[in-house]
């Protein structure tokens, strides 16, 4: 468990790209307040996945509009299905890992 | 307790709407009454069984298990004699007698036998060789019967009766049909279409067809030996069948006083008039007067039924069924919807006829819309047509169109010709084996199949072989998706509907949008409500970034590796040696991969990073070019008459006069522009958005609706006028009618075609509604709120904003206070 960002860092409903130990995550911030995290490189073209727009549920890769669940990883398009990572929200820190 | 239900009739009207009740998670007890001695079977398909084409076990639609599996009690061969509605009971034939909390008549009806001398027997019921054909004992009887006989008779010209001809043809040598009205399928068809359906069955099935011939006595003293005609005309046969049409069983409710005119008399939530419990569904139900002897209506009742009595919608309601048939008839292709012939003098009739082929087509219009329409032979735009009778769609200006695949691909292709591998859509790769399978996994919408494929949303040409594919993998079971006419998927309603509610409660946000009218949050409706408020709101309109598309964040393309591309703008295609310098020297500093100069006669400067994006302008120092938004793109110019010895307008001066005042202006889709010096149209003005041609004599033409992407069309002409001014007014105002009342997405080639230009025309030229001030002053109010988005360098609108996202290379890690 560490923190990897502070929130304000990432605007409501976006998301930012972040480098941990030489992987890329996708870190959204949800119009809820919570966070999210999934692998940044879309499996379908390599898409930049922290660009896409997101809601409570899905990001929407830029590139050709493929969805993933933001919180299983699981492609709605019928794509391959990207990694989650556990994040979440400590002062205003966010924290990778359980 | 459980409530319990009890249906009477165990047809496909009882059977249905138990079924969707189940669907539904309905939670009754279920007791089922049925006459005949089976499970639940399809009843139209007993004409196959007459002709030998489909098996008896093939027909059942659920077999006695089905009963069984799902808890409900079956009185298979139990009639139900009498209800009483104060006790709350039915009464069997059998003495039983059986309680219940819900009540549901599903009776059907049975065939209408004429009162003609000899038909029947005292004593025996029908005269021997004399059958109705209404069930599969009727079936069974006749083939039984019919093998061992010559020739038959059989009476009654509808669907029912011609079905039954051309069954009976596997069974014996000689078939005639005699029907009393002057044509066929008098109900369905007009006289020309009757006609021709009469000269197609007597070539190609050899049955023989007389119309105009009331039967008035069956003939033969122990078996049936002919048929006489009021005509005195005889005609011998030994088997006679009567199909001339059917009526409500609804004697047992009028016994049990419930009340019935042709049919049990229902309201709109198909229950018995001013009864609480008892409801009725199918071909013994009247609602609003009509009673419906076909099966889409039954399967639109049975769904309201289930809706209400489960709950899941307690209000739903029935509306009626406008009634479109699309059958083979003996063999023949025919489909039927609304009116046969025209009733008023202005109804627009569009007649074509191929009798050779046995091809008759008949359209009906009223007001703009499909009011009726007839196929015989040749039913390749049924869809098409009943889709547009159904919902009342604006009809193709070329009404030919509505009878013929005029020219395109897509129209030419039969979808159940077409290989399992074969691709469908280019641009995202999709089979119809995908779509099929997809459909065969229970997605059943065409939307529904499109988002979960890709299939049709790339560049879209294939949309319309993306539908044919899904109505015919699911077998005429596709489900409307009431989100079609949805401006956005998340919020449902349509545009105009849902301006009202955004200016109704003030919604100046896209969450404020979400929050009020859409429950959750939807990714996929943020930018065509982002769009939307903008234009509607203007300067108050609160910019909640997230709600914009990645270009519209960062102002600039996002390319295939994540890269951007910066245009900067080049107003009519007219450049300077000092821009084209400055050009130079940034592309050269910053590496650019690629210079590239657009279609829209501009200067692209391709694969610049994300963060790089605010530098590279600051050192072009130019206003963006919106190469990226749903918005006002370019103004494509050719030299015009300063240089060019061809041109009759200044065309470059008034190019430039146009993107200087609209630049940046967004809108529901792209809106690419041209003006041409002459009508030689070398800036491709026809095919734009919105093009203006110059024309001799200092005059301009406004074309309006063009496209030449994936979609191509020549815009339509809105208006020629005098001035350079008139051009600048028209542009904005027709523009802004687009921006207030386009689909989103929806470019102006398929704007334009669905309003109609002779209404653009009225609205946006002549004034007719009044609003032309209004739509001024709209786009007057958006022209002034224009602010070059580059100069989001200066002073980002987000923290990040032009942080890359794209990991070409490891980033470091963000160093965070501890």
């Amino acid at each position: 468990m560490r923190p990897i960002a502070s929130v304000h860092e990432i605007p409501l409903g976006e998301g930012r790209t972040i480098a941990v130990d030489g992987e890329m995550i996708a870190v959204f911030r949800l119009r809820d307040g919570s966070v999210r995290a999934i692998s940044a490189v879309c499996p379908h073209k390599g898409g930049p996945l922290a660009d896409g727009q997101i809601d409570l549920k899905q990001v929407i890769c830029p590139l050709h509009l493929n969805a993933w669940d933001l919180r299983t990883g699981c492609s709605l398009s019928g794509q391959q299905d990207v990694a989650v990572y556990p994040v979440f929200i400590d002062d205003d820190k966010i924290m990778l890992g359980e | 307790m459980r409530q319990r239900l009890v249906v009477i009739g165990n047809g496909m009207a009882g059977a249905r709407t138990v079924e969707e009740i189940l669907a539904r998670g309905g939670d009754f007890e279920i007791t089922m009454f049925g006459d005949e001695p089976y499970g639940n079977y399809n009843r139209i398909m007993l004409s196959n069984v007459l002709a030998g084409v489909e098996d008896e076990s093939g027909i059942f639609l659920n077999d006695l298990s089905w009963y069984a599996d799902n808890g409900i009690t079956l009185h298979a061969s139990t009639r139900i004699e009498r209800i009483d509605r104060f006790a709350k009971r039915v009464y069997a034939e059998d003495g039983t007698e059986t309680p219940y909390d819900k009540l549901i008549i599903a009776t059907g009806s049975r065939a209408f036998v004429p009162p003609i001398p000899g038909i029947h027997r005292p004593g025996r019921g029908y005269h021997q060789g004399v059958f109705a054909f209404r069930t599969l004992d009727d079936t069974r009887a006749m083939i039984r019967y019919a093998r061992e006989h010559e020739r038959a008779v059989v009476i009654g010209g509808g669907l029912l009766g011609l079905e039954a001809a051309r069954g009976l043809q596997s069974h014996l040598p000689h078939v005639t049909l005699v029907h009393a009205a002057g044509h066929l399928m008098n109900t369905q068809l007009n006289e020309q279409a009757g006609r021709q359906l009469k000269d197609t069955i007597e070539a190609k099935l050899g049955i023989e067809v007389v119309v105009d011939g009331m039967t008035t006595e069956i003939l033969g003293k122990n078996a049936v030996t002919g048929v006489k005609l009021a005509d005195g005309r005889v005609i011998p046969c030994d088997v006679v069948v009567v199909a001339a049409g059917i009526r409500a069983n609804s004697e047992m409710a009028a016994a049990s006083d419930l009340p019935v005119e042709r049919g049990i008399v229902v309201d709109d939530q198909m229950r018995v008039q001013d009864e609480d419990d008892i409801y009725a569904v199918g071909e013994c139900a009247q609602h609003r007067g009509e009673v419906y002897g076909l099966v889409a209506p039954l399967w639109d009742q049975a769904k309201v039924l289930a809706d209400h009595l489960t709950g899941v919608n307690p209000f739903a309601e029935y509306h009626g069924s406008q009634v479109a048939t699309k059958l083979k008839v003996a063999g023949v292709d025919v489909a039927a919807m609304g009116l046969k012939e025209p009733e008023h003098e202005d109804d627009e009739v569009l007649t074509y006829a191929e009798p050779k082929k046995g091809i008759y087509k008949n359209v009906i219009i009223r007001d703009g819309r499909l009011a009726g329409a007839t196929l015989v032979g040749d039913v390749k735009k049924v869809a098409f047509l009943m889709q547009a009778f159904d919902r009342g769609l604006a009809l193709p200006e070329d009404r030919a169109e509505l009878m013929f695949d005029l020219g395109g691909p897509a129209g030419e292709v039969k979808v159940e010709d077409m290989p399992d591998d074969e691709q469908v859509c280019n641009c995202n790769g999709v089979s119809k084996g995908t779509i099929c399978s997809t459909v065969q996994s229970g997605c059943k919408t065409v939307s529904g199949v499109m988002d979960k494929t890709r299939a049709g949303k790339g560049c879209g040409t294939c949309k319309s072989v993306v539908q044919r594919i899904v109505e015919w993998a699911a077998g005429g079971e596709v489900e409307e998706d009431p989100a079609a006419s949805y401006y956005v998927p998340g919020i449902p309603m349509p545009k105009p509907e849902l301006m009202n509610a955004i200016r109704l409660h003030s919604l100046k946000s896209v969450s404020a949008v979400f929050a009020k009218l859409g429950g959750e949050e939807d990714a996929k409706s943020k930018m065509g409500l982002a769009s939307l408020l903008k234009m509607m709101w203007g300067a108050e309109y609160v910019d909640e970034r997230d709600a914009r598309f990645i270009n519209d964040r960062v102002h600039a393309n996002i390319q295939r590796d994540g890269t951007f591309s910066v245009v900067p703008q080049m107003k009519g295609g007219v450049t300077t040696p000092a821009q084209l310098r400055r050009i130079a020297e940034v592309a050269e500093r910053h590496e650019v991969p690629m210079v590239k100069l657009t279609g829209g006669q501009r200067i692209d400067l391709l694969g610049i990073p994300k963060e790089k994006l605010p530098e590279v302008w600051a050192d072009l120092d130019m206003p963006s070019g919106y190469a990226y938004g749903k918005s006002f793109r370019t103004v494509k110019t050719c030299v015009g008459s300063d240089f060019c010895r061809f041109g009759v307008g200044d065309s470059t001066a008034l190019g430039i006069a146009l993107e200087e005042r609209y630049q940046g202006i967004e809108g529901p889709g792209k809106m690419k522009l041209a003006v041409t010096g002459c009508p030689r149209n070398c800036a491709e003005a026809y095919v734009k958005d919105l093009g203006v041609v110059a024309i001799d004599g200092g005059k301009w033409e406004i074309y309006v609706g063009g496209a030449a992407g994936a979609h191509v069309r020549k815009g339509d002409l809105l208006a020629t006028v005098g001035s350079a001014d008139e051009v600048i007014t028209l542009t904005g105002r027709f523009l802004q009618y687009y921006r207030e009342n386009a689909n989103w997405l929806e470019r102006t080639y398929a704007f334009v075609p669905r309003i109609g230009i002779d209404r653009i025309r009225e609205i946006v030229v002549d004034d007719s509604d009044g609003i032309a001030a209004e739509l001024d002053a709209a786009m007057d109010a958006s022209v002034r709120a224009y602010r070059d988005p580059w100069r989001d360098r200066d002073e980002p609108a987000t923290p990040g904003q032009f942080r890359t996202s794209l990991p070409l290379i490891v980033l470091p890690q963000v160093p965070v206070r501890a």
